[in-house]
């Protein structure tokens, strides 16, 4: 029998706000354990928590960039557990109202387009971190992230492969970084994707029993969980097994997902509107308001970048897989209007030299430098090959591209009467190339220019030299 | 409504709370009292009433986003049953 995967994603985000979500402290990745604490975050008693009013703008653009309805009216309820990370032994989130619901996301897999539900996006608050000192009985808690704003991101079981799950991840990231209110670094924690998969028989609309997996961190380590979680509940189902609805732990090295085989007590989590916040309301004219100040998408960025300069779909989608990338091609347009050599030189060159994830910054490169470059390869100045060397060089150094030309002397020779000179020394050492050429042996012609180059240290202007040792055989 | 003395037990170690065999049918009876208003309350027509979100009619109240300094970790941290440099110290947990 076939067997489909039915999954869902459910997508924690950090927002990227200066203060914490209903207190002052800073919001911050990194500082110092229990620096960025005070009695609101810490649910210590008679403290009151207040929305940070970003918080709320930041939340709503996402959700209107995944096409979802804004409530008009959104509370806040209180989910209760008690959890050594959890200072007031509550999370303030959303229950029954939450902030957006009925989005969706389009994405291409495999050139095929899919509708994505996006069941809810809610707010709620992070929990602190634990980290588990290896050998000892203790387990030490830093409040540091306690409070810090989330957005939660449910879609529907609308994914029918890990693959469809990849992209979907990788579109909605992307997405949250043009608009800008989160880092998305999964390393970090800013993101987090828990994964909800069953099976059926294809055909079938029933839904199996699902497991949730969680302890991916990275959107390649989803797709592989997905994968291996897939072929155990087939193989389970095939012989005769009943799947269990529970939550799987991916283990990274083992690449395989475990049971939690914790007691799994039913979660009861006794939620109830949170007295302390009052509720909030959006009019049409505040959420008109915040649609009109989202940034220009990634899909509308492509679609504005295959008309407007003609680039290919792939090309297209590899300058806006990356906001920096998109803006550095931009920048670059503004000094240098030669849209497709710029395209070439950024998915080409620059992106080999990027691929270890630096930044332009760390790279030295600027859209002027970058320009510099090309218009010195394009005006004859240097070659092609130079022109990558110099970037190579830019990229080590961060001298000006004008500077590398003089000091390395990499300038093309273009002068006539020099590669005459080396085109006399050639022939005179090949002369059976010469004789071959004569005797209407085209190919004798690229290897004397080849010749020519080698000579000139790679510098001489290919083809002027071409141009020039054509003549010159035609004489013999 | 009556309540059995095993969702009393129940709801006990949901608050994390210890009873006594003798408390528990104390708290069996008193919670039971408790249900047996709110079923008398059910019995109110609130078909046209929208649930109320919060007892004070407020609504819209914001903070801006501006960082106010965090409070000093020895502070905190001296009422702690336990530490370790400037982390609270638990008994381990692990999911």
């Amino acid at each position: 029998m076939e067997y489909e995967p039915v999954i869902g994603l459910e997508v924690h985000v950090q927002l990227k706000t200066k203060t914490k979500a209903f207190c002052g402290c800073a919001n911050e990745f990194g500082s110092k354990e229990n620096s960025n604490i005070c009695p609101v975050c810490l649910g210590l008693p008679g403290s009151l928590p207040v929305l940070n009013s970003q918080v709320l703008v930041s939340a709503a653009k996402v959700a209107l960039a995944l096409n979802g309805t804004i409530r008009n009216f959104i509370k806040f309820d209180r989910k209760n557990y008690f959890y050594p990370d959890l200072p007031k032994n509550f999370q303030i989130s959303q229950f029954d109202m939450p902030l957006s619901e009925h989005g969706y996301m389009d994405i291409k897999v495999d050139g095929q387009a899919k509708r994505i539900a996006i069941k809810r996006v809610h707010l709620e608050e992070d929990a602190g971190k634990l980290i588990h000192p290896e050998g000892t009985a203790c387990s030490l808690v830093d409040f540091n992230r306690a409070g810090t704003p989330l957005l939660e991101i449910v879609s529907e079981p609308d994914l029918h492969s890990p693959e469809d799950a990849y992209v979907y991840l990788s579109d909605l990231k992307l997405a949250l970084q043009y608009i800008g209110v989160s880092d998305c670094d999964m390393e970090k924690g800013s993101l987090r994707c828990d994964a909800n998969i069953s099976v059926r028989p294809v055909g079938q609309i029933k839904l199996g029993t699902k497991a949730e997996l969680k302890n991916m961190n990275s959107f390649k380590a989803v797709r592989t969980a997905l994968e291996f979680e897939f072929k155990r509940q087939v193989k389970s189902l095939e012989a005769g097994e009943r799947i269990v609805q529970e939550t799987r732990l991916w283990d990274e090295k083992k690449e395989a997902t475990f049971s939690m085989r914790s007691k799994e007590e039913a979660h009861d989590y006794r939620y109830f509107p949170e007295p302390d916040l009052p509720p909030f309301t959006f009019t049409d004219a505040d959420i008109k308001g915040i649609r009109k100040s989202l940034p220009e998408l990634p899909k509308e960025r492509l679609g504005r970048f295959v008309a407007s300069f003609g680039f290919g779909e792939k090309d297209a989608a590899v300058l806006i897989s990356d906001k920096e990338l998109a803006d550095f091609f931009e920048a670059c347009l503004k000094i240098y209007n030669e849209p497709k050599k710029i395209a070439n030189w950024l998915i080409g060159p620059v992106l080999s030299h990027l691929k270890s994830n630096l930044s332009f910054e760390a790279l030295h490169l600027s859209p002027e430098n970058l320009t510099k470059i090309i218009s010195l390869v394009e005006d004859g100045t240097v070659s092609n090959l130079a022109g990558k060397s110099i970037l190579a060089e830019v990229v080590e150094t961060g001298k000006p591209p004008d500077t590398i030309v003089r000091e390395k002397n990499l300038g093309q020779v273009s002068d006539v009467d020099e590669l005459k000179k080396i085109i006399e020394e050639v022939a005179a050492v090949n002369m059976r190339s010469v004789d071959d050429y004569a005797a209407g042996k085209e190919n004798a012609l690229m290897f004397l220019v080849g010749q020519v180059m080698r000579k000139s240290g790679g510098k001489a202007n290919p083809k002027i030299a071409r141009d020039l040792l054509a003549e010159r055989l035609k004489k013999t | 409504m009556a309540i059995s003395k095993e969702e009393v037990k129940y709801i006990a170690n949901l608050a994390r709370l210890g009873l006594a065999e003798a408390e528990v049918e104390h708290f069996r009876e008193q919670l039971g009292s408790i249900l047996g208003y709110i079923d008398k309350l059910k019995k109110v027509d609130v078909s046209k009433i929208i649930p109320m979100a919060h007892v004070l009619d407020i609504k819209n109240v914001y903070r801006q986003d501006t960082v106010l300094p965090s409070i000093d970790p020895q502070k905190v941290l001296q009422n702690a049953p336990s530490r370790e440099g400037q982390f609270f110290k638990v008994p381990k947990v692990i999911e």
